[in-house]
């Protein structure tokens, strides 16, 4: 969400007009958020979670030499670990299909990471900016706003999906990522909207107003870094929610296909496998979990940083 | 003339959903006894089957898809059935069908057969329920059933209002005599007769249609009590029928099930008494979970790959031995023991055992795994187009574990790329399907309507034929399947049609994969629970145990 | 307030008539032919087709299909489906039962959320607040289906404290398995944006002028901390609640619930534009009452709120 963390991170030193009382501070909000968050050890775990995942995704070759698409039937569901090839990827078993379940899961990080990350950015921004529109100028703008809204929430997610995703005549990554975009930005506007009202009404906003400062600069330099808090949190949690929604999409068949590889498509294939052949849904879904674990714990404690209530 | 009808009602995946056709019966030999520990048994005691929600209303022609069409069954019976154990025709309604010509037959009642409103059946409960259903007006999906008898086109024209309401070919001659006239020789259509779109009606059907959809009158072994919408149907004994297969039970209810995952799990705990097909996830292991309750026969189906031969790419006669190629590169023995939990048996012909006129090996070397052998027909044929081939499939059926397995296969043995083309339902695949717009391959499968060679090859590959998807057409098939049809007797038919199977081997328009196999189980409550080769259970023969 | 009431009450019938109209125009460009899949894998009869199109009005324009549906509707005719049944009937069946799933499913969510978001945010950084967190993660990152499965061969067969599936998707005691499943990932949600909220919101001046004060701690809690902090919860709980009632596929899927999730699935399945309207016809009337409801609570949360 380049655009948010931008101004969030620009909300600087005027910002705590509300924390009040030192605006002799020369340090921006900025910069003293990310003097904070080096020191957290929190941090410091998520951040390196993530570039870890960001390098498997750009380069899956790097972790391993195994074709994820070939299978060996041989192989069917054959438990982990084999130690006799164990350089050869077979730390965590062979799925269905014969073939490794390690390599599907660096090489299915790539998808993931992208629908996740992308669809994540994508409805926080839209969300962002319409709950914001609605929550900060109420009136026709929160009618029109709020009552589109609706109208959205009212399309189920498999008749939405269904119609756009085959709109499209080659399935990609993107058309994925634009379909779960179109559908889940209604949600976040809605937080959006509450967090806002509730902060707007707040003395500093009111005082800033009296202090003649325009819209656009109370709008994202004293109310979005009081009301993103909420926002993150759904935000981060939504994350792992969109990776899993891929899978379901393709299972529907209108989602991500061969060749493409991804944790929710693996996911998907194993989940009812729970007892026959635990460890094909184990790994593709450990890897879901720790993604979403990092991104969670980056949230909290970029939030933590930022958030100019809690210094 | 219908396949594979989908799990498409069925929310999550179940491996099959078999169209099926007449299944009622069962039980003309002495079978009561079973094992020797058997408990005893209560002949009023009523027991519960895994089932769906009909799509449609409970008519004899309307009976398509399988939830309606098993109950439909049930509740019906008509001039003949087929044996639910060697599959052989016999005389129900009827006393004897009799032609000298495969054109002219006369049917012959016998006495003493009632509709459950206590109606009598007579020759004009079949005419009239013929003509019923052939008329377009009526909206019956299976009003073409009917198109072999005379005076069909004015009842059902292909353009325009019916000029007639009665087929020509059609006489009553009194109660318990009439006749049937066919524009051509059809050599085996009694066995057409058994099929479902060929019951009587009662009277009082034709005042009110839509009602007696919801509450039919049938004359079969068992007659209708109730249709909860989404919950249950409940049949009982008829006390009256006069069929061979008279029920030993008091009567079924065929509960709704959303998954069939959870109708596995009610049968473990014998909440549930008789299911329909162990769903994939639970395939390994329900052999130990219900031991001596599993059931794991043969069913008359069949599961293809086609070609799309209306496409330049495969209109070269030289082409046919690259499609052999691609048939050798699958590995059916591993990939049925594997990926398809045994739940398949491996196909060596393009008619599915079991069914009159099926001969081991007609698909010869080609239905063979042999990697070497796969590339060397490839290359000689000209190596597939773009080396890159795609399955159209419908992702509401369970198929793609095993398409995928495919791909794998052809991918290793070839280098061919192979891939998967998932379609979000049955009826999108379907739309492509039947609009011929697949580029290379797609998903096909062929369910009996009546177990005889003919409705295997005919039916999916003569030229125009309904289900013939790949767009094959061969002069030499249509004369063979054409001749067999005029053969004055059902044993030169099967034959004639072998003959014609041996073009498809040449030719390989569809690459056969592997037969059905019913995998089902029961609970405790029930014993003597056998399945026929259309994949339903002999209802009237399960047997309930005293409580 | 009135007025703002009666407002928005207005502001439905727009949403109302652009939601269905949207919904039937979107069935309509689902792929596939439903009635040409009644014949299976053989190609349909044409004569026999074109009769059923006729029937069911399919050779009409679409415009006019709307029309004559929207007409029905006011005469309180929600149409048929395919299958010759009046939709209301459907509506009227599994409707109920996905109220009582979803109501148990928010209520668990609810009280189990709020209670550990709250105690977490009190204890930040404490053991409980470190558990709640490592608890909700683990909710959130199992997915649904797995959960699904796990908690059915728990209890329902391993343990046998309830039948593994719904055998009767109206008696509410069958509901609580599938709603514990349903409601866990919300769970975390709720549990989570408690807990942040009530994190931030305790240094607030108005807590601290609170327990200056000296008022007791369960008032400080209860009528000022937890009060104010609930606000981006409510938001998510308005939200949820529509979720929840739009049906849950998956759930209903494993535990054998006939409710809305598996009508609307057949529906979308079938094409049956009347059918999938008149589910949402109902659903968005729940999401602009739930909409409304959460508007109105933030001024119930917050006195500095307040509609005109």
């Amino acid at each position: 969400m380049p655009d948010l963390t931008k101004t969030a991170e620009e909300t600087p030193a005027q910002a705590p007009v509300a924390a009040a009382a030192k605006p002799e501070k020369a340090r921006s909000l900025g910069s003293d958020a990310w003097h904070d968050l080096r020191r957290k050890p929190i941090f410091v775990i998520s951040a390196l979670l993530i570039l870890l995942l960001i390098v498997i995704a750009v380069a899956p070759g790097l972790f391993t030499s195994v074709d994820p698409r070939a299978g060996d039937l041989r192989e069917h569901f054959h438990t982990p670990p084999n130690y006799s090839h164990f350089f050869e990827g077979d730390w965590f078993g062979y799925d269905g299909q014969g073939r490794s379940i390690y390599a599907r899961v660096i090489y299915g990080a790539r998808a993931s990471v992208v629908v996740g990350i992308c669809v994540t950015v994508g409805t926080t921004i839209l969300g962002g900016i319409f709950g914001m529109l609605a929550g900060y100028f109420g009136g026709w703008i929160d009618t029109i706003i709020s009552r589109v809204t609706d109208i959205f929430f009212g399309i189920p997610l498999l008749l939405g999906s269904l119609v756009i995703l085959n709109a499209f005549t080659s399935r990609t990554i993107w058309s994925v990522v634009f379909a779960l975009i179109t559908l889940g930005w209604t949600q976040m506007t809605r937080v959006m909207r509450g967090s806002v009202i509730t902060v707007k009404q707040a003395d500093f906003v009111t005082a800033a107003k009296a202090l003649g400062a325009g819209t656009g600069r109370i709008m994202f330099k004293h109310i979005l870094p009081n009301a993103i808090a909420p926002v993150i949190v759904v935000a981060t949690i939504s994350l792992g929610g969109y990776i899993a929604l891929e899978a379901t999409l393709s299972f529907l068949g209108i989602g991500l296909q061969d060749p493409t590889i991804s944790w929710g498509i693996d996911i998907n294939s194993a989940q009812k496998l729970i007892r026959t052949a635990p460890f094909a849904l184990f790994f593709p879904a450990g890897m879901l979990s720790i993604t979403v674990l990092a991104f969670i714990m980056l949230g909290d404690a970029v939030r933590d940083a930022l958030d100019p209530k809690l210094r | 003339m219908r396949g594979v009808s989908q799990a498409k009602w069925v929310v999550a995946a179940v491996a099959v959903a078999l169209a099926a056709t007449a299944c009622s019966s069962g039980g003309s030999s002495d079978s009561s006894g079973g094992s020797s520990n058997s408990a005893a048994v209560d002949p009023a005691g009523t027991f519960s089957f895994q089932s769906g929600e009909p799509q449609r209303p409970l008519q004899p022609a309307n009976a398509m898809e399988n939830q309606g069409g098993r109950i439909v069954k049930q509740l019906f019976m008509g001039l003949v059935d087929y044996d639910p154990a060697t599959g052989a025709l016999r005389n129900q309604v009827a006393d004897k069908i009799e032609t000298t010509d495969a054109k002219n037959y006369t049917v012959t009642l016998k006495s003493g057969w009632t509709f459950h409103d206590g109606t009598p059946v007579t020759a004009k409960s079949f005419v009239d329920s013929w003509n019923w259903s052939a008329n377009p007006a009526n909206n019956q999906i299976n009003s073409d059933w009917f198109s072999d008898i005379a005076g069909y086109d004015a009842v059902h024209p292909d353009k325009g209002d019916p000029t007639a309401k009665e087929m020509t070919g059609l006489k009553v001659v009194d109660d318990t005599h009439f006749t049937i006239e066919l524009t051509a020789p059809v050599s085996y259509f009694t066995y057409k007769l058994g099929y479902s779109a060929f019951y009587p009606l009662p009277t009082g059907f034709f005042a009110d249609p839509k009602g007696y959809g919801e509450k039919p009158v049938g004359n079969g072994p068992y007659q209708f009590v109730s249709w909860e919408h989404n919950k249950a149907i409940t049949l009982k004994a008829y006390d009256k029928y006069a069929g061979s297969n008279k029920a030993k039970n008091g009567g079924i209810v065929f509960r709704n099930y959303t998954s069939s995952e959870a109708a596995y799990k009610d049968l473990m705990s014998d909440t549930l008494d008789v299911l329909d097909q162990v769903d994939s996830t639970d395939l390994p292991k329900y052999k130990d979970d219900l031991g001596k309750r599993a059931i794991d026969q043969a069913q008359g189906a069949i599961q293809n790959i086609s070609f799309a031969m209306y496409n330049a790419d495969w209109k070269d006669p030289a082409k046919a031995k690259v499609r052999q190629g691609l048939s050798m590169a699958i590995d059916r023995d591993t990939i049925t023991k594997t990926v398809l939990n045994n739940s398949r048996q491996p196909a060596d012909a393009f008619v599915a055992p079991g069914v009159m006129g099926y001969k081991a090996g007609t698909c010869g070397d080609a239905c063979k795994y042999d990697p070497a052998k796969a590339k060397q027909l490839i290359q000689e044929g000209g190596g597939v187009p773009g080396n890159k081939i795609t399955i159209i499939y419908n992702s509401d059926g369970g198929h793609k574990e095993w398409v995928d397995a495919v791909c794998n296969s052809i991918r290793q043995a070839t280098g061919v790329e192979c891939l998967g083309d998932p379609k979000p339902d049955f009826k999108t695949s379907r739309d492509i399907i039947t609009k011929k717009q697949v580029p290379s391959m797609m998903r096909t499968g062929w369910v009996q309507d009546y177990p005889l060679n003919a409705n295997f090859l005919r039916d999916v590959y003569g030229t125009g034929a309904a289900a013939n998807d790949a767009g094959y057409s061969s002069p030499e098939f249509d004369k063979l399947a054409h001749d067999a049809d005029a053969a004055t007797s059902v044993e030169k038919t099967a034959d004639l049609y072998q003959q014609a199977e041996a073009v498809l081997a040449k030719d390989m328009p569809a690459i056969p994969l592997w037969y059905y196999k019913t995998n089902s189980g029961y609970s405790n409550n029930v014993q003597n629970v056998k399945f026929d080769s259309f994949g339903n259970p002999v209802y009237t023969d399960v047997e309930v145990k005293k409580k | 307030m009135g007025r703002f009431v009666a407002r928005r009450l207005l502001q439905m019938i727009p949403v109302f008539l652009g939601t269905t109209a949207l919904i039937f125009f979107m069935v309509h460009l689902l792929p596939g032919d439903p009635l040409a899949a009644l014949w299976g894998d053989k190609a349909p009869d044409p004569v026999q087709l074109a009769a059923l199109r006729h029937q069911q009005h399919f050779d009409e324009p679409l415009i006019q299909q709307y029309l004559d549906y929207m007409g029905g509707l006011f005469t309180g005719d929600f149409g048929k489906a395919l299958d010759g049944r009046p939709v209301l009937d459907k509506i009227t069946e599994a409707l109920p039962v996905t109220v009582q799933l979803a109501l148990l499913a928010f209520g668990f969510e609810i009280v189990l959320g709020i209670g550990i978001g709250l105690f977490a945010g009190l204890r930040r950084g404490k053991v409980f607040d470190k558990s709640a967190l490592v608890f909700t993660l683990l909710l959130i990152s199992i997915p649904v289906p797995v959960l699904g499965f796990l908690f059915q061969t728990i209890f329902g067969i391993n343990l046998k404290w309830v039948k593994p599936t719904v055998q009767d998707s109206t008696d509410i005691t069958q509901l609580v398995l599938p709603a514990i499943v349903l409601g866990s990932l919300s769970l975390a949600y709720v549990a989570r944006l408690t807990r942040t909220s009530i994190a931030e919101n305790i240094k607030a001046d108005y807590v601290r002028t609170a327990v200056a004060k000296g008022l007791p701690r369960r008032r400080v809690i209860g009528t000022h901390l937890l009060r104010n902090s609930l606000i981006p919860v409510v938001t998510f709980l308005g939200t949820d609640l529509g979720a929840l009632m739009g049906g849950a596929i998956v759930t209903e899927g494993i535990f054998n619930v006939q409710g809305v999730g598996h009508a609307l699935y057949q529906a979308i399945n079938m094409k049956e534009g009347a059918t999938v309207s008149g589910f949402v016809a109902f659903l968005v009337i729940v999401y602009l009452a739930a909409g409304l409801i959460v508007d109105l609570l933030y001024a119930v949360l917050d006195p500095r709120i307040r509609y005109a």
